[in-house]
């Protein structure tokens, strides 16, 4: 649609018009792109028009057809997930755009940048789906994102692509705009659809394991990532063999990726799945360019603060849900932090470790207790009163705090066998055990560093209150 | 401080008819009260409590568990400054050192004269353009400590009218007319919506 030009899109901060296929940044480059006059001129509501010309059944063929992987974490194919419905009314759409994950930023700028993509994507999920009533949760500390919502959604009521009698048709939906109020642990579905009822933001007991079955009032309930949504107008427009043109045979169609940290061109990039590696996304000057000063890559989170890092050996990857899960980490929101040489391994883990422990929303003991604890140790390895007991200490604690048969890190490629959780489950959600990612991580691959820190360390004598309260 | 006055109770009993159960409309209605006071006042709760038919200790628990919501007075401008993990490897921790001297304040502090609250906060989505800060939750970019002190400085001067003041989230709101509505599903109103099973293909 538009030619690349490779360079940075002043009015949608960080985004790169770079060569590639775009589905669902197409408009990005247009300064009004969030306009309803820019939408319908090129092209906007033509996906629901043909998704009204088909059967709902039809529409949901078309995206398992097209295996639209969910773009928010998990990497769920959304055609497969919409099919766990239960023959039940009424039901809800509950599309999360909470986007907090550290290092992830692309669903904000959806929203700010195309809010009426995003509105037709929902139109087209709650036809296929049957249901008539949709609430878009984008998080509370995105008030320009809620402004451009509320406008698109207000003007597309008034020109009849929401509300009763949509296109002039008898199908009649409802999208309700509703936002949050901070708190992390909110985007994980089940605590997603707590807040929208009103409640504490904590995530409910499995199972059942999809709120397909039971969610908003418990009622069959899907929920869907922004990424995951904006992708179906395109897609009822051009069709799921267009589609699987894009990406690879597991992973079709592409992805935006916010590479952050030491590289020379940090930025938003809508990727294909599973062809681009890491190295290129990070080396090549269609991408990042280079590492910052040209200095040498220490290494780099693949998906997110949840996801266990990687290192040079992983770099020739490609970017995609499977082989990056092969290779021991997850692509989860798509955001890549990268970390040069000049990085403290220790500090960096520390502070992925904090958020996490600020984040826990004190549901289970072994996360409420455990990362607070796993952060306290970590802080005292830092401040220079580590003990030798500490990196044990951090290993034992991690292992209790455990995500049961979650996939969790192996490194096979070093001879390394994947860390020996327990196989049982301690923790409601995985956001206890993932503040275990970068401790296994950096401890496993920067041993040295951690014991360098504890040599040097002074002694008991100058042990801060603080941070004997742990216990042992 | 106060109950919500009769504009933002129209408000109110408008957003509340956008959700199948009212209390669903909690957050919004917080949202609603931190925007007329600045922050959100017991009287305030208590008075969403009987908007919604819940009460007032449901209320102060769902509020006490969200991190925007403040029950005390802030300062007019709140300075969220980012040290998640990309900021941090690009100067965010020093960023906000910078800011703790030139305001003279701790994060979770307000300067004397009620103008800034400074806090340290998680990713804001932003994480490209470190490290980087939110005003009243709108972003700025790719901050230098030069371009801290010119922001204080604009926003001392009454110069960035585009930020309003603590509390208002976006200025615009949704507005459903009713003529427009394709009607609100109540968990317990069964049956499929009529368009529904007119354009499915008879099952097998
Ligand atoms: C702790 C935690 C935080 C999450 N945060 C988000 C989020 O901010 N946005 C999001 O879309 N999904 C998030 N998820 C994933 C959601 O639970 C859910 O899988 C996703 O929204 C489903 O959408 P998708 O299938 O379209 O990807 C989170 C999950 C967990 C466990
Ligand atoms: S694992 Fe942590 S965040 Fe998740 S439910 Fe338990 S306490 Fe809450
Ligand atoms: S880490 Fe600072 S905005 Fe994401």
């Amino acid at each position: 649609m538009s030619t690349h030009t490779n360079d940075y899109v002043p009015h949608a901060p960080g985004y790169v018009d770079n060569e590639g296929p775009k589905v669902v940044t197409s408009r990005f480059p247009y300064e009004d792109s969030f306009t309803m006059e820019r939408s319908l001129a090129t092209g906007g509501y033509e996906g629901l028009k043909a998704a009204l010309a088909k059967s709902p059944a039809e529409v949901a063929q078309e995206v398992k057809d097209a295996v639209v992987l969910g773009r928010g974490g998990a990497g769920f194919p959304a055609g497969i997930k919409w099919g766990f419905m239960p023959n039940i009314w009424p039901r809800y759409l509950v599309v999360n755009g909470d986007e907090s994950e550290p290092g992830t930023y692309k669903d904000r700028l959806l929203m700010e940048r195309d809010p009426h993509q995003l509105i037709e994507g929902c139109m087209i999920a709650c036809y296929a789906l049957g249901l008539n009533q949709c609430f878009l949760y984008v998080r509370g500390e995105m008030p320009l994102a809620h402004e451009r919502i509320a406008t698109a959604l207000n003007d597309a009521y008034a020109a009849g692509y929401v509300g009763k009698n949509v296109m002039d048709t008898d199908v009649s939906i409802d999208i309700v705009l509703h936002w949050g109020a901070g708190a992390y642990i909110v985007g994980e579905e089940t605590a997603l659809i707590e807040s929208l009822e009103g409640n504490r933001g904590q995530p409910r007991l499995k199972p059942p394991y999809f709120p397909a079955a039971k969610g908003l009032y418990y009622q069959p309930t899907i929920v869907n990532n922004v990424e995951t949504l904006a992708n179906l107008p395109w897609l009822m427009v051009n069709g799921a063999e267009a589609y699987k043109q894009m990406g690879s045979e597991a992973s079709p169609g592409t992805r935006m990726l916010a590479v952050s940290g030491h590289v020379k061109r940090p930025g938003v990039y809508e990727v294909e799945q599973g062809v681009v590696s890491f190295r290129e996304l990070f080396y090549d000057d269609n991408f990042c360019g280079g590492i910052r000063d040209d200095n040498e890559l220490k290494m780099f989170i693949p998906g997110g603060g949840s996801a266990p890092w990687f290192f040079e050996d992983q770099l020739d990857v490609p970017m995609e849900g499977r082989t990056v899960g092969a290779a021991g980490s997850m692509l989860g929101s798509g955001a890549l932090v990268v970390m040069d040489e000049t990085t403290d391994a220790v500090k960096a883990c520390l502070r992925v470790v904090r958020f996490f422990a600020r984040e826990s929303c004190g549901k289970c003991t072994p996360c409420r207790e455990g990362t607070s604890w796993e952060e306290k140790v970590l802080q005292r390895i830092l401040d220079g009163h580590g003990r030798p007991e500490d990196i044990d200490l951090l290993l034992e604690i991690g292992s209790n705090i455990s995500p049961g048969t979650y996939p969790v890190a192996a490194f096979g490629d070093e001879g390394l066998e994947a860390v020996p959780f327990p196989p049982k489950q301690t923790t409601i959600c995985p956001l206890g055990p993932s503040s275990v990612a970068p401790i296994t991580s950096a401890i496993r691959r920067f041993r040295d560093e951690f014991e360098a820190k504890i040599d040097a360390s002074s002694d008991d004598a100058a042990e801060p209150v603080g941070a004997a309260a742990g216990g042992h | 401080m106060s109950r919500l006055n009769p504009a933002n109770v129209t408000l109110a009993h408008e957003i509340i008819s956008h959700y199948p159960k009212k209390k669903s409309a909690l957050i919004p209605l917080l949202h609603l009260a931190q925007e007329q006071d600045g922050y959100v006042a017991d009287d305030a709760m208590e008075h969403i409590a009987e908007l919604v038919e819940v009460t007032p200790a449901e209320v102060l628990g769902t509020c006490s568990f969200y991190e925007m919501f403040k029950r005390h007075p802030v300062g007019t401008y709140m300075i969220n400054v980012c040290t998640n993990i990309a900021c941090q490897l690009m100067g965010g921790e020093e960023l906000l050192h910078h800011a703790e001297e030139t305001l003279g304040i701790r994060p979770g502090g307000t300067t004397d004269d009620g103008l800034f609250t400074l806090e340290d906060v998680e990713c804001i989505a932003a994480c490209t353009e470190a490290p980087c800060l939110q005003v009243n939750y709108r972003h700025e970019y790719r901050l230098s400590t030069d371009d801290f002190d010119a922001l204080v400085a604009d926003l001392r001067s009454g110069k960035r009218s585009d930020i309003p003041a603590h509390g208002t989230l976006g200025t615009v709101r949704q507005h459903i007319p009713a003529d427009r509505r394709a009607g609100i599903r109540h968990p317990d109103d069964e049956g499929t919506p009529a368009w529904f099973a007119s354009r499915q293909p008879a099952e097998s």
